[in-house]
């Protein structure tokens, strides 16, 4: 049997799968022209308090006087919200939906909002091979959490990355205009090792990285005020060295919201004018 | 994605479309010289991956995207997610809904119902129909793939 293959029939192709995907595209990028500065933060290992990072770097930013937005992109695993105190529910029109507002009126799209409490992130439909398609359907998602979210004019939006080396280059083809990216460690050679895969792919994918953050680096005694060491290791002090990237600062646990504020400065620096 | 009469080498053209609401999806093409009709038959992990992409096979029947639409039709959320804003009121020129519609729609979830009572008045406003009833829930549902909602 011979026949004409899909590029010789030159009739049009009324699914337009791929005008639908750019349209989806347009969609995002027509969302986020009112936005300055587009930043990612990731860690690429979880239980490093990237989400406590990202909110502590919300909150520093607004109040150095930035009008602020946070996306939680961990949709399995949303934490950001909660930390912002951000609630739902959600006020949904033809035109989008509302951001949630919280600490300081920081603008949180989370799944946090959209799952029953206690519950995964699931899916209708068939769970037959849901390998195949969670993916996608996740990636979709976060794209709606960019393109029909009312974000309105920003200064700065973050997105929490879940954990994982390649959770920028997912992100990246939604946003070709990001900032950067913003990395969380913790002092150990385990963590060092994780982000650095992570580091390597926002390298790899053209990514400029502003700065690294070294989370749990003490515990600050509540008499004296002085940190004490949590963990062993130096990982943010190599991951500089190996990325030529400077250290923006380094969190103890219950520091409170000062070590973020030398953060914001160099984050503004970085993101006053978005290429 | 094309479809090719081999026996007289003409591209078929789309005709419709359905989601029987048991997760598999069926969208059918005419040769436009001899009228030979086939149907594309997917399973529904097929069908699953075409929607988790957010696109339809056939091409968009609505212009406009609901927002939050791949997330809403495919997510399962709470109850109480969403909220119409206060003090709404309906476009100029928007369908009415017949008492049976209304108590149709009341049926769906609150985590689509928002959505798909605007999709529903789009449909029938690109169409120029002034209610809505049963009946022309159930053409849209067909025309749009909201089987499954």
């Amino acid at each position: 049997m011979s026949f004409r293959t899909y590029s010789e029939v030159t009739g049009p192709d009324r699914s337009g799968l791929g005008e639908q995907v750019a349209q989806q595209r347009a969609r995002v990028a027509e969302r986020l022209a009112s936005v300055s500065a587009i930043v990612a933060v990731l860690s690429g290992k979880g239980g490093v308090g990237k989400s406590y990072v990202s909110a502590g770097l919300a909150r520093a930013c607004r109040a150095a006087g930035r009008s602020v937005g946070v996306v939680d992109a961990d949709l399995r695993s949303p934490t950001v919200a909660r930390l912002l105190r951000a609630e739902g529910p959600l006020v949904a029109d033809e035109q989008g939906i509302e951001p949630a507002r919280g600490t300081d009126d920081i603008r949180v799209m989370s799944s946090d909002f959209l799952l029953e409490d206690g519950r995964p992130l699931g899916w209708r439909g068939t769970t037959a091979e849901r390998f195949v398609w969670t993916g996608a359907i996740e990636i979709g998602a976060l794209r709606e959490f960019l393109s029909d979210v009312k974000w309105g004019v920003l200064d700065l939006l973050l997105i929490d990355l879940p954990p994982g080396a390649d959770a920028v280059a997912d992100l990246h083809p939604l946003i070709p205009n990001l900032t950067g990216v913003v990395a969380v460690t913790i002092p150990t050679e385990e963590s060092r090792r994780s982000v650095a895969r992570a580091l390597a792919a926002a390298r790899d994918d053209g990514l400029p990285i502003l700065g690294i953050v070294e989370n749990m680096v003490g515990s600050v005694c509540p008499s004296c005020r002085e940190a004490h060491p949590l963990f062993e290791g130096d990982a943010a002090d190599s991951l500089s060295d190996e990325f030529d990237v400077p250290v923006w600062g380094r969190v103890p646990f219950g520091a409170g919201r000062e070590p973020f504020v030398e953060m914001a400065e160099r984050l503004a620096e970085c993101t006053v004018r978005r290429p | 994605m094309k479809f090719l009469c081999v026996d007289c080498d003409e591209q078929m053209t789309f005709e419709e479309r359905q989601q029987p609401g048991d997760g598999t999806f069926a969208a059918a093409f005419a040769c436009p010289s001899c009228g030979r009709k086939v149907a594309l038959l997917a399973n529904p992990m097929e069908s699953q991956l075409v929607g988790a992409l957010g696109v339809k096979i056939g091409g968009r029947v609505l212009d406009k995207e609901q927002p939050f639409e791949l997330i809403r039709g495919h997510m399962q959320g709470r109850e109480d997610a969403f909220v119409e804003p206060e003090g709404a009121v309906p476009r100029a020129g928007a369908p009415r809904w017949s008492p049976e519609a209304e108590a149709r729609l009341g049926k769906a979830p609150n985590f689509v119902r928002g959505m798909i009572k605007r999709i529903y008045a789009d449909y029938a406003r690109e169409r120029g129909i002034a209610e809505i009833t049963p009946e022309v829930m159930d053409r849209a549902r067909v025309a749009l793939g909201l089987e499954d909602m």
